[in-house]
């Protein structure tokens, strides 16, 4: 979006307090940087547990119900938001009751079938919804690669409103549902609703991409919902500082790349997804060389700290 | 609810605390008791008439051929699976009802080297695990090294589990099982995967708490020799029935031949080892697979068939 550094100006300069005070000079930019913050938050705890579970697959299939989400909502002359989170919502139900149901009998080669079965159901009823609407969709770019201008107070205010609920109930069944995720038979036998949790968790995750969706788009999702928790678990195999580890990258991949679109004026998912890719690799690079020092010239090994 | 287990639910609350030797002794029920049991997975029928007493603080092993129902009965003592037929009851209520005071764990499952997660918090979870909301105040963290320390595990119970061996795996999540002091230790194939001194080491490990702690453990074998020495009580599975009693009475040529309705023979060899040779395959048998396969090579010692128990006893030789 060339507009907006053309209102920065000329980039990112030595001094960083008078960076942030260009960066907040106007309240579209503002409410980019709420937004991008309440995202990072609810993407780095919900994509924490996600990424432990291995559910990466389960996420990017509700990732891409923002399509048919936002077309159905184009066809109903309803605003994008409530289309994101309706259809996330309804293809977590189902994918959580199916596989459930499923994971029973047939495992988890049946739960990813499901998933992908309501991932190419809904991109075609994404499909139909354009074609039904018989027009041009507008802005396709920012719902697929995401856009940090026009985020109105009201979208703040709304995914405020997810995050506080999405975060409340982390809160709430996070202990159960970090037993059930690393073992879950034990954790039944315990007395924990693991399929429950299961069904639950799916909810949360749909919340989380639907709102992370608004900013990055459909297609980037995954910046903030895998790269952070992923590169925090390789730092750490701790619970709580984990957690906390994730939600902190998140929030500095989502402010880095939101100055960087703001002074360069390029695409701001771009971004977001260059510095989040980069923090992976850097991190799996350091945890390579913690594990092997020996591929270090001159280095003799040492005892791993266990973290 | 009967009034007895009302009276057993407000001991076992109590009995949470420190001291429960005598509440212990007081509910003197018997750990495991089933009669007459009929178990059936679908329509099939796994097995039946089985009857099976297991005293308090007692070792027993559950043996028999893969598919003869050794598992089914831990799902029937855990809860998941409701009998047909006959009764049963753990600690003196129905299974499922005393679930803080049973611990479990289910046939292995490895972790692999992306489970980034510390072994310390596995074992943190057998503990609070199944709590709701956020854990303000860190309970019980002397209970977890304690745990930790049982089983040997203190010097990497910091470290991510997936990058553990086997055994140190193993141990832990034993920890995990006995971190709220359950009064029933149930064990699905603990020694499976492991080599054999870890078999040897683990089994003395589980005889030492049973002694120890005064908790009842039942677990599900595929050998017996590991847990010979140690082992109060066996029960064996086979042709859909189950004998249960003391292993030098029912690991017996007469005792397994009834059991069967085939001839079945016991050898001893020099080193105080059992062999079982003749026993029929179980339906669900893949009867080649042992030939590839060399984590159950070692294991093999039960025995499925002549040819290949006394290859088996040529390689232990």
């Amino acid at each position: 979006m060339p507009a907006a550094s053309a209102l920065a100006g000329a980039g990112l300069s030595p001094d960083p307090i008078s960076d942030l005070q260009q960066l907040t000079e106007y309240p579209f930019m503002v409410n980019a940087l709420e937004a991008g913050t309440i995202v990072a938050v609810t993407a780095g705890a919900v994509g924490w547990f996600m990424v432990l579970r291995r559910q990466t697959f389960a996420g990017h299939t509700l990732s891409l119900m923002a399509f048919p989400g936002a077309t159905f909502a184009l066809l109903l002359g309803l605003s994008a938001a409530a289309g994101y989170f309706a259809f996330a919502t309804v293809a977590a139900l189902v994918i959580g009751v199916a596989g459930g149901a499923q994971s029973d009998h047939g495992g988890r080669g049946q739960v990813s079938a499901v998933t992908g079965s309501v991932q190419a159901f809904g991109l075609a009823c994404g499909f139909l919804f354009l074609s039904l609407y018989r027009g041009v969709l507008a802005n396709y770019e920012s719902l697929l690669f995401g856009s940090f201008l026009g985020i109105t107070r009201a979208q703040v205010l709304t995914l405020a409103i997810v995050a506080a609920a999405t975060l409340g109930v982390i809160a709430v069944i996070g202990r159960p549902l970090l037993f059930a995720s690393i073992d879950e038979g034990v954790a039944r036998a315990r007395g924990v609703p693991t399929r429950a949790l299961a069904s639950g968790f799916l909810l949360l995750l749909g919340l989380a991409v639907a709102a992370t969706a608004q900013i990055t788009g459909v297609l980037l999702v995954f910046a903030l919902l895998v790269a952070p928790p992923a590169t925090a678990q390789l730092i750490t195999p701790r619970v709580g500082l984990g957690l906390a580890l994730s939600i902190a990258l998140g929030v500095f991949v989502s402010w880095l790349g939101l100055a960087l679109a703001y002074f360069y004026g390029y695409p701001v998912g771009f971004y977001i997804t260059t510095v989040a890719f980069a923090m992976y690799v850097i991190a799996r690079a350091a945890r390579a060389i913690v594990e092997h020092p020996t591929f270090l010239p001159g280095r003799a090994p040492v005892a791993d700290a266990g973290a | 609810m009967s009034p007895g287990s009302h009276l057993l639910a407000r001991a076992r609350r109590a009995g949470d605390g420190d001291g429960d030797e005598g509440l212990r002794a007081a509910v003197a029920a018997d750990a495991v008791r089933l009669h007459r049991a009929q178990a059936r997975i679908g329509r099939e029928v796994v097995w039946s008439e089985v009857s099976v007493t297991i005293a308090p603080g007692e070792f027993a092993a559950i043996l028999g051929p893969n598919g003869s129902g050794k598992t089914t009965l831990l799902r029937v003592l855990l809860g998941e699976l409701a009998l047909a037929h006959g009764s049963a009851s753990v600690l003196g209520v129905p299974p499922g009802a005393p679930k803080g005071a049973i611990g479990y764990l289910p046939q292995r499952r490895h972790f692999d080297p992306g489970s980034r997660i510390r072994g310390v918090d596995l074992v943190r979870l057998g503990l609070d695990g199944a709590r709701w909301g956020l854990p303000l105040r860190r309970l019980g963290a002397e209970r977890v090294e304690e745990a930790l320390e049982l089983v040997g595990a203190s010097a990497y119970a910091r470290r991510s589990i997936g990058h553990l061996s086997g055994g140190e795996q193993q141990r832990l999540l034993i920890a995990q099982a006995l971190v709220s002091r359950p009064r029933l230790l149930l064990l699905d194939e603990p020694l499976d995967s492991l080599d054999l001194p870890n078999q040897t080491a683990v089994a003395a490990l589980l005889a030492r708490i049973c002694r120890e702690q005064q908790v009842t453990v039942l677990l599900v074998a595929h050998d017996v020799n590991p847990l010979l020495p140690y082992l109060d009580r066996v029960v064996y599975f086979g042709a859909g029935r189950a004998l249960a009693g003391a292993p030098r009475q029912v690991i017996t040529a007469e005792a397994l031949s009834r059991l069967y309705g085939v001839p079945i023979e016991v050898l001893h060899t020099a080193d105080g080892r059992l062999v079982v040779v003749g026993l029929p395959e179980a339906p669900a048998q893949h009867s080649d697979r042992h030939a590839h396969s060399d984590r159950r090579a070692h294991s093999d010692r039960r025995a499925q068939s002549d040819r290949r128990a006394q290859s088996d006893c040529h390689a232990d030789s």
